[in-house]
């Protein structure tokens, strides 16, 4: 028996699991639409590489990935692409992105897809194919796991894989586990190898038998002799990464320090399954498992394509009325969608249909009365009553010196508030507060940069005006000593008439564009696509740098 | 709909059934109380919490805040309850209502109300009543079974609302001082600790009757740690120090200075430990503040008892220390996850 | 007697090279306050406060000729933040000063003539082109200080205020009441 760590707090919601968890996972029906949102992971906004009415594969990619940290984006199914433009997405702000609108055509056609042998791949190949895969962490932090799954010189010990699944109502990992093992398994394996890690340590919430034992029965038929599936203790959030990490190996991963460094490195069973999809099978991420539960008939798991809007969803479970809306992700984390419209994304473990029964609206908030139950339960161990009274009297940086940025956003703190604090509301303020003030200052030092090196330019330039001019005027005494007969005139005309012709062009061409701009009122320019803009930008770039060159090349010789 | 944020849940215990559960926790002292001094105590009780009740809401009314939510919180009531039992049973009534509105208006609402008082408001009552009225203040009711009268219920209503007595009774009759103070006073007489306690108002451990009563705040005590109303560092580390410096005296001179379960078991300790200091409003919120707090409460009611002018010390030694609450909350943080030395 | 005048010579002696190895050592180069205050300051170099730039204002900040509610791209936090660096008093603005929101300058392509003037003005370099080329703004390099429109002599140049993006997007200050109607007012 393997000795388990504790972590501080922590609480014990209902967990709402037995609802969903009953029927095995089924495969949701073809939606009427997609609406696939272009920027579904951690890192640049992928670049959409589709136009309005091309028709695409399922698998094929219409989004590409941008920069050093990106993931692809694919279409869930065949069809016809009829819009690249913003819609509302599941985010908080409830704000549009960019998205591209997929209208299936129904014949699910595939594009011709590569298996491959991870084993006879190199390294870096793998991490290509899982970044092309668009293969990002699923257990909702929608990383790209590409780029986790180096070892450089840290060498990683221990793999964690994430099954604990410790938020209330979510199933999806659950039936997944029990369905799916020897291919989470697989995926495990090759994750393994890729980060040279000794061994695999999967932590499943001891509430979630079958599936546990389907792991363990999984572990021996595939002979998996360096993994060992590990019954986790039940508490909320047991199942975050660094708890995890926590509670089977000991280590404690601070904020802002990579668990890498401590050799651990953790991966979520539904990344692991996809993973090995994407490279045995060559499927990229379009799909995958959601938790359809709360106020439905039938709560249960379902593969869904990604895009698929979430009422056509939540219809199949039979969505009860009294429904208000939809919490995406768990009771704790989760966020409520703007609209029932808004289509699943990577993140989407789960949809709960909110009801005011399921979820009565929250008692007023009383003042803090120091109890510090919200200390008893804070897992990161900090006092979250402290840091509520500095994110709310906005001392930003009193909260950051009581360690704002180690909580992770869990909530238990509010949970057990019996003042009904909204106190991770307070803490999310302080920190995107936070991060505004440091990026409006990071401007602000960068254009006191450029401002300070403008002002050194153009003293330099005054100066080498000077100078030249100083020779200039030296050469001319000197040609006018070998020559004294011709007229000093001629030495100053060169100075003035290059201003004159100045203002004359600037003239000219003011009053050509004048005659251009009446002539050409309807702009163009108004209403473009986001692809049109990038294009755009793209080109104007390419003319920057040509100017830049020549400019450079004509200022060289003179 | 729920709240527009996550989380959506929360477990349902509110600051008003936690305060109701403290109150809970006092019926047992409460009913010892009745048993030995006769049912006066019920009568001050509800006098203090209908005039902290009436204060809250005027004062909550002036402070332009919503009065009703504050009201249920039962924040007030608690006050009360602790401004009548730490004071004398046959106190007059204008006594009980002056400390109470003192308490509650001055001491709670002036400072922003629940949550951001600095000082325990009982305590602030209690402290300003026995400069004011030290006379008053002094003189408890005689238990049961001692003194030779004992006055009925209608007599003790008699006296607290009029301020007077049966005929041939002087209030010197049915009341005396309290045991700390006789043992004060008896000590300046150069009297053996051995002999006095041998004086009837001394029963096995501490005071007659006085003793009972804060057994049975011992047994609320129990029940609020059992509840996880309230941590044990408070009260540990508030009983341990005053039994470890009641101890050490005791035994270097035991004919001057008594056992360190008389101070345990006599004044407001026992009530202090598990019901005032524990006020989470006026204490540390660190584990380790939270223990230097009882320890210096302790150590502080227990050199006010034995050297200072004032019979019992609970009242200042909180007071002394809710001032020190945010130096010691600031240097107590304690190391957070991941920050910690490796396992 | 001249054992102790001696030892307190002595002191006095060590105590003098101490504070002159400090003096050198911990020496600031510069005028400290002059930095800090503009590193207060927006950086937006747009002159709006009277003086050429965010530096020379600095300047009459530390010197004490003018006042701490001249910069309007600062905002209110601005002026708090400078009055706490100063230890004075938060002042609001003025009658003709107000706190602007940011906003970026757009070239209109198709207007440009590509005069070079506006590039002469930019005091931060954000805008790239050269004489008969089309202009166009690095808008993450922009300050918004609008001192490209001025020279502009065909009016090209117009000022975009930064609305909010799901990109910039920031967690807005819970409400904080004692009803629930607090979650009748809409989602941010
Ligand atoms: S939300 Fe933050 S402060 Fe609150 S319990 Fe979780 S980690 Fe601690
Ligand atoms: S749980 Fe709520 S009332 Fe208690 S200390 Fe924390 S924030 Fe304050
Ligand atoms: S007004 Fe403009 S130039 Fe003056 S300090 Fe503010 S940003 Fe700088």
């Amino acid at each position: 028996m393997r000795t388990l760590y504790k972590f501080h707090g922590g609480v014990h919601p209902p967990t709402n699991k037995d609802q969903s968890n009953q029927t095995s996972i089924k495969q949701a029906a073809l939606p009427s639409k997609l609406i696939i949102p272009l920027h579904q992971h951690v890192g640049n906004i992928a670049r959409s590489i589709v136009k309005v009415g091309e028709r695409v594969l399922k698998g094929q990619i219409i989004g590409r990935p941008e920069g050093h940290l990106s993931s692809a984006v694919h279409a869930s199914t065949s069809g016809t692409i009829t819009a690249t433009d913003t819609e509302q997405v599941a985010h908080p702000s409830g704000m549009p992105d960019y998205c591209i609108t997929l209208i299936p055509d129904g014949l699910d056609e595939w594009m011709p897809l590569e298996e491959h042998d991870w084993q006879s791949m190199s390294h870096t190949d793998l991490r290509h194919k899982l970044r092309d895969a668009g293969v990002v962490g699923l257990g909702g932090a929608v990383f790209p796991s590409d780029m986790k799954l180096y070892s450089h010189n840290q060498k990683i010990t221990t793999l964690v894989l994430n099954g604990a699944e410790c938020e209330p109502y979510i199933t999806c990992d659950d039936l997944l586990m029990r369905e799916r093992a020897a291919e989470i398994l697989q995926g495990a394996e090759m994750m393994r190898a890729l980060l040279y890690a000794d061994n695999v340590l999967i932590g499943i919430e001891d509430n979630k038998p079958e599936a546990i034992a389907a792991m363990r029965t999984a572990v021996e038929a595939g002979k998996h002799e360096r993994m060992e599936v590990i019954a986790v203790p039940t508490i909320y959030p047991g199942g975050g990464a660094k708890q995890l990490i926590r509670v089977l190996t000991g280590i404690e991963v601070a904020a802002g320090v990579r668990s890498t460094n401590m050799g651990v490195q953790c991966f979520n069973v539904g990344t692991a399954y996809s993973a090995w999809r994407a490279i045995r099978y060559g499927e990229p991420l379009i799909s995958r498992i959601v938790t359809i539960t709360g106020n439905v008939a039938h709560p249960q798991n379902f593969e869904a394509l990604i895009g698929t809007p979430g009422n056509e969803l939540v219809a199949q479970a039979e969505e009860l009325s009294g429904t208000t809306g939809y919490i995406m992700g768990g009771p704790m984390m989760g966020v409520l969608l703007p609209s029932k419209q808004v289509g699943v994304v990577k993140a989407t473990n789960c949809l709960i249909a909110a009801s005011d029964k399921l979820f009565p609206p929250p008692a007023p908030a009383m003042p803090c009365i120091r109890c510090t139950r919200c200390a008893d339960v804070c897992p990161s161990e900090l006092q979250p009553q402290e840091l509520y009274w500095f994110s709310k009297a906005k001392n930003l940086a009193k909260a950051q010196d009581y360690h704002l940025f180690d909580c992770i956003e869990c909530g238990a703190c509010s949970y057990v508030c019996p003042s009904n604090i909204p106190l991770v509301q307070y803490y999310r303020f302080a920190k995107s507060e936070i991060w505004a003030q440091e990026a409006s200052q990071k401007a602000a030092d960068a254009a006191r940069e450029r401002h300070e090196f403008r002002e050194h330019r153009i003293e330099r330039e005054k100066l080498e005006k000077a100078e030249k001019l100083a020779a200039k005027e030296k050469a001319a005494l000197a040609a006018k000593a070998a020559r004294p007969l011709q007229s000093p005139a001629t030495v100053t005309i060169p100075n003035a008439d290059p201003e004159n012709t100045i203002q004359l062009k600037i003239q000219t061409a003011i009053d050509h564009a004048k005659e251009q701009a009446a002539a050409s009122k309807p702009k163009n320019t108004e209403q473009l696509t986001p692809e049109q803009l990038a294009q755009i930008a793209d080109i104007e770039a390419r003319r920057a740098r040509i100017r830049e060159i020549a400019k450079a090349a004509s200022e060289g010789p003179a | 709909m729920a709240g527009f944020f996550s989380p959506f849940i929360s477990k349902p215990v509110g600051v008003s059934q936690i305060m109701l559960k403290v109150l809970l926790a006092l019926i047992p002292g409460l009913a010892l109380y009745v048993w030995h001094y006769g049912p006066a105590i019920l009568v001050s009780i509800t006098l203090a919490s209908v005039t902290a009740l009436a204060t809250e809401a005027a004062m909550l009314k002036l402070r332009d805040r919503p009065v009703a939510p504050f009201l249920k919180d039962n924040s007030a009531l608690l006050t009360a309850w602790l401004i009548a039992l730490s004071i004398p049973p046959l106190a007059p009534w204008w006594m009980v209502v002056v400390g109470t509105a003192f308490a509650i208006s001055i001491s709670k609402q002036l400072y922003g109300g629940l949550g951001s008082n600095p000082f325990n408001p009982a305590m602030i009552a209690y402290a300003i009543l026995i400069i004011s009225f030290p006379v008053h203040m002094t003189h408890w009711l005689t238990p049961h079974g001692l003194g030779s009268v004992q006055l009925d219920f209608a007599e003790q209503l008699n006296y607290i609302f009029q301020g007077v007595l049966p005929d041939g009774i002087k209030l010197d009759g049915v009341t005396m001082a309290t045991p700390l103070d006789t043992l004060k006073t008896q000590l300046h007489l150069n009297g053996n600790i051995n002999a006095i306690m041998e004086m009837p108002i001394y029963g096995y451990l501490a005071g007659h009757g006085s003793e009972a009563v804060a057994f049975g705040f011992l047994l609320g005590g129990g029940y609020l740690l059992a509840s996880g109303i309230i941590s044990w560092h408070i009260p540990a580390a508030f009983l341990v120090t005053l039994f470890a410096s009641a101890g050490i005296m005791h035994l270097v001179d035991p004919a001057h200075y008594v056992t360190p379960l008389f101070h345990w078991f006599s004044g407001a300790a026992m009530l202090g430990a598990f019901f005032i200091l524990t006020d989470p409003v006026t204490s540390p919120t660190t584990p380790r503040g939270k223990l230097l707090f009882g320890f210096g409460a302790g150590l502080l009611t227990y050199l006010i008892r034995t050297y200072g002018g004032f019979p019992d010390g609970m009242a200042f030694a909180t007071l002394l220390m809710n001032i020190c609450v945010p130096l010691i909350d600031a240097y107590t943080q304690p190391a957070i996850f991941g920050k910690k030395v490796k396992p | 007697m001249l054992n102790a005048l001696l030892v307190m010579a002595l002191i006095a002696a060590s105590l003098g090279a101490i504070l002159g190895f400090a003096a050198i050592k911990f020496r600031v180069m510069g005028n400290p306050l002059v930095e800090k205050i503009n590193g207060v300051l927006p950086q937006t170099q747009c002159g709006q406060c009277g003086f050429p730039g965010c530096k020379p204002y600095a300047t009459a900040i530390s010197e004490g000729a003018a006042d701490i509610n001249l910069c309007p791209p600062g905002g209110d936090e601005g002026i708090q933040k400078l009055a706490d660096l100063l230890g004075m008093e938060y002042k609001p603005f003025g009658s003709e000063t107000a706190p602007k929101a940011k906003s970026v300058a757009i070239i209109d392509e198709s207007t440009c003539i590509g005069c070079t003037l506006c590039i002469q003005a930019c005091p931060v370099d954000a805008i790239v082109g050269a004489a008969k080329q089309l202009h166009t703004i690095i808008a993450s390099e922009c300050t918004g200080c609008e001192l490209c429109l001025p020279p502009c002599p065909v009016d090209c140049i117009t000022m975009e205020t930064i609305t909010e993006k799901i990109t910039n997007w920031k967690w807005k200050y819970p409400v904080y009441a004692l009803t629930p109607a607090k979650y009748d007012s809409p989602a941010p």
